[in-house]
């Protein structure tokens, strides 16, 4: 069993970090663990990005994960995986999913989506990346992208010992629950 | 039982448990799940107030009636119930009162990130500031007795990250509180100068036994490790600062802020060798202490701007910088808030922006946004229901001036009912001419949809009495009132240009439901929404001129080869972007 952990979760409004993110803080909960999460909202539903943070372990104090100090980040967009890079351990991992999500400025013709951010990461780190909405669709669903994302975190952090697809059933409304266990345990053989 | 729940859902459960029967608040974040839980508990009689100072009446008034009660706000919601605060504050209470700040530092979604601790030593009342979601629950059980012991309102400061993080919290039953016994009492809670003079008197009384209290009460707990290091601290800073520090220092950790306990600050500082004051915005503690001829560390070091987190604490007070993986600046666009696609407001900001020689006073609210680019049409954004009067202000002194501006108010539906009519009143009386547009979106928006006087709907659920704009903007004795249909360009553009010409008040009514409410079956109906069709792009005619681009729809991007692309996943077919097309190059998909 891993003793603590800083597991960082970030993407765009509508992507569904927030149910990954509680469907993973009841599951370490019901381990055992001291849990916080901290969300930050407000005007993410408009667009804007979203993180969300999880911290666990025997006693947890800050609701918050400071730089270089994030044991992992699951990135659910390529550039919001570069924006919050810096809150990465030096040796953590992270998890991307290869999507792009535009932001305005760059809908408007201000800006260009930046090239190649999987590949300077790469370079720098160890990376497990995947295409979680394709994934998603062929399962059947593109809106279970998200437990794709959960279950990749689940299996690149070791968290085994927790029966996660009891935790997706007490969360996830009833006719979404088998394709939503599918979706997990694809993402789960995607870290491999 | 154990449970995560956010700092918001334990005020709730707190209230809950603490035996509360009546609860308003108005929306605004990080406040507003506070109410929505509470709203859960069908043994609480819970409303939305249609602006935080009716809020925080009401449940003065339920106080005096006997009960527990509870009234919660955003940081700047206080300032709107400012008024009876001061005055509640005199009068004391019969069933406790609590009334919860919701401060946000940094600004995650406000205009200011004023620190509310000052408002318990300006309008003298007790502050309770817990420091994770257990607290949180606690300290409003606690706020309770304390209100009912000394006869006082209790001020519950939460921030941000306390309302909407997530701590495990062990639930308790509730509590069976009976209501108390109404005694007409006229020296109490009549405030008549005379009565004021000896109730300000007996709140001096109070405070000096609150002060007693405050010293004694477990609330304000030393923990000692190593004595080399002091650490006073209260809210979330106090989990910072343990993360930091650990075991390295001793802590005293403050819950009950107002009054400060002076003793115990005294004996604690008398036993450490170096003490650091750490909290977030305003030196509120340190300024206390220093002025009790304590040597403290605080502000030249920790900023006053700004939200604090860990990283600030062991840069500024241990000179450490943690090891990061570089970011590459240059890959990271920003992501700002952006209407959504489909919004009911585009339309209406659309022609305002192409309009010259306008002046557009704005409100607070996803409208808001209408200031961003591409779309860039306000001027101003100060407070809820600053629109209308700031507008009128501007007007008048154009005119007074001699200078030609027609001034646009923009004003959400729910913030009208905010404090929007008051101005209104304003321009009509005073023979005011500029044009008020009230985005009537039948929700609060930006919240994350809550109901108000115009929904039909209360925040228990059950259908009301839904106030009518249009009846209220007649009463008031606007002459001139269009109701239009904001995704319609045409029809939006000849209510502008009408209000262009009119020289007297006039009122215009965008009606279209947002975008993201989940409208019951007779408004799906009403509007249509079921069977709109989505927009695509006839790529053979777009001359890839751009304009469409100009709606700042996020469903819209631009090939520079294949030209506007709509993006099937987002659009909802509101055809604002259909309508703006100069080639005809946008239209409806199976069409």
């Amino acid at each position: 069993m891993t003793e603590k952990g800083n597991i960082l979760l970030v993407g765009v409004g509508g992507q569904g970090i927030i149910l990954a993110s509680k469907i993973l803080s009841k599951g370490l909960l019901d381990a055992g663990y001291d849990v916080k999460m901290s969300e930050v909202h407000g005007m993410a539903q408009r667009g804007g990005s979203v993180t969300t943070q999880v911290r666990y372990g025997e006693k947890v104090y800050s609701p918050i994960i400071g730089k270089g100090q994030a044991d992992i980040i699951v990135a659910f967009e390529k550039m919001e995986a570069m924006r919050w890079i810096d809150y990465l351990k030096p040796n953590g991992k992270l998890v991307i999913n290869d999507y792009e999500i535009p932001s305005v400025p760059i809908l408007v013709g201000k800006d260009e989506y930046p090239k190649d951010i999987i590949k300077e990461l790469e370079h720098k780190l160890d990376v497990i990346k995947l295409k979680a909405a394709e994934v998603a669709k062929e399962i059947g669903n593109i809106k279970t992208q998200n437990i794709v994302m959960l279950g990749c975190l689940v299996e690149a952090l070791g968290l085994n010992e927790i029966d996660w697809e009891q935790k997706i059933k007490e969360l996830v409304k009833g006719k979404y629950v088998d394709i939503n266990i599918k979706a997990f345990n694809k993402g789960k053989q995607l870290a491999r | 039982m154990k449970e995560l729940l956010t700092g918001n859902e334990a005020v709730a459960r707190g209230a809950y448990e603490a035996g509360v029967t009546v609860a308003s608040a108005y929306p605004g974040t990080p406040s507003t799940e506070i109410l929505e839980n509470v709203a859960k508990y069908k043994e609480i009689y819970s409303e939305w107030a249609p602006n935080e100072k009716v809020a925080l009446e009401v449940s003065i008034g339920a106080s005096i009636a006997g009960a527990r009660s509870l009234a919660a706000m955003k940081h700047v919601g206080v300032n709107v119930a400012a008024d009876p605060l001061f005055t509640v504050a005199y009068t004391g209470v019969n069933g406790g009162l609590v009334l919860v700040t919701a401060d946000d530092p940094g600004m995650h979604s406000s205009q200011n990130e004023q620190d509310n601790r000052n408002y318990a030593k300006f309008a003298k009342i007790p502050m309770l500031e817990p420091s994770d979601s257990q607290e949180a629950k606690e300290f409003t059980k606690i706020a309770y007795k304390i209100s009912e012991e000394f006869d006082v309102p209790i001020l519950l400061r939460l921030t941000t990250r306390i309302c909407h993080s997530k701590g495990i919290v062990e639930l308790e039953d509730r509590e069976q509180v009976e209501i108390k016994e109404y005694v007409k009492n006229i020296p109490k809670y009549v405030a008549t100068p005379a009565n004021g003079r000896k109730l300000h008197v007996k709140l001096e009384e109070k405070l000096k036994k609150l002060e007693e209290f405050s010293n004694n009460t477990s609330l304000n707990k030393v923990e000692w490790y190593d004595k080399k290091i002091g650490i006073i601290t209260s809210s979330v800073s106090y989990q910072y600062a343990k993360e930091v520090f650990g075991d390295n220092a001793s802590y005293l950790k403050l819950g009950f802020t107002y009054p400060l306990p002076k003793e115990k600050i005294k004996k604690f500082a008398n036993e450490v060798e170096k003490l650091y004051v750490i909290e977030e915005l305003d030196p509120y503690l340190e300024t206390e202490i220093k002025a009790m001829g304590i040597e403290v560390i605080g502000k030249e070091l920790i900023p006053r701007v700004g939200e604090l987190n860990p990283d600030i604490i062991a840069k500024t007070l241990l000179g450490e910088n943690k090891e990061v993986i570089e970011k590459n600046e240059e890959k990271v666009v920003g992501r700002p808030p952006t209407m959504c696609a489909g919004c009911p407001h585009r339309g209406l900001f659309y022609e305002l922006s192409k309009k010259k020689n306008v002046v557009v006073t704005g409100d607070i609210g996803c409208y808001t946004l209408g200031s961003a680019p591409p779309l860039e049409a306000m001027d101003t954004c100060i407070c809820m229901g600053a629109s209308i009067s700031a507008g009128h202000g501007f007007s008048k002194a154009a005119q007074v001036n001699g200078r030609e501006t027609k001034v646009f108010s923009v004003i959400g539906d729910s913030t009208f009912f905010h404090s929007g009519i008051t101005g209104l009143i304003d321009i009509v009386y005073n023979k005011g001419n500029a044009a008020t547009i009230i985005l009537d979106n039948r929700i609060t928006g930006m919240t994350g949809h809550q109901h108000n006087p115009g929904t039909g709907y209360t925040l228990m659920g059950e259908v009301t009495n839904e106030i009518d704009i249009v009846k209220i903007c007649e009463a008031i004795g606007v002459k001139h009132i269009e109701v239009i249909n904001p995704l319609n360009l045409k029809e939006t553009k000849a209510a502008i240009d009408k209000a262009m010409e009119v020289d007297e008040p006039m009122v215009i009514i965008t009606k279209w439901p947002c975008v993201l409410k989940k409208s019951p079956n007779e408004e799906i109906e009403e509007y249509g929404l079921a069977d709109r069709k989505i927009c695509e792009v006839d790529q053979d005619k777009c001359k890839k001129c751009k304009m469409c681009l100009k709606v700042g729809c996020p469903a819209i991007s631009f090939d520079s080869e294949k030209g506007a692309i709509i993006d099937d996943t987002m659009c909802v077919g509101c055809d604002v972007c259909l309508q703006v097309c100069p080639f005809d190059a946008i239209v409806k998909v199976g069409e």
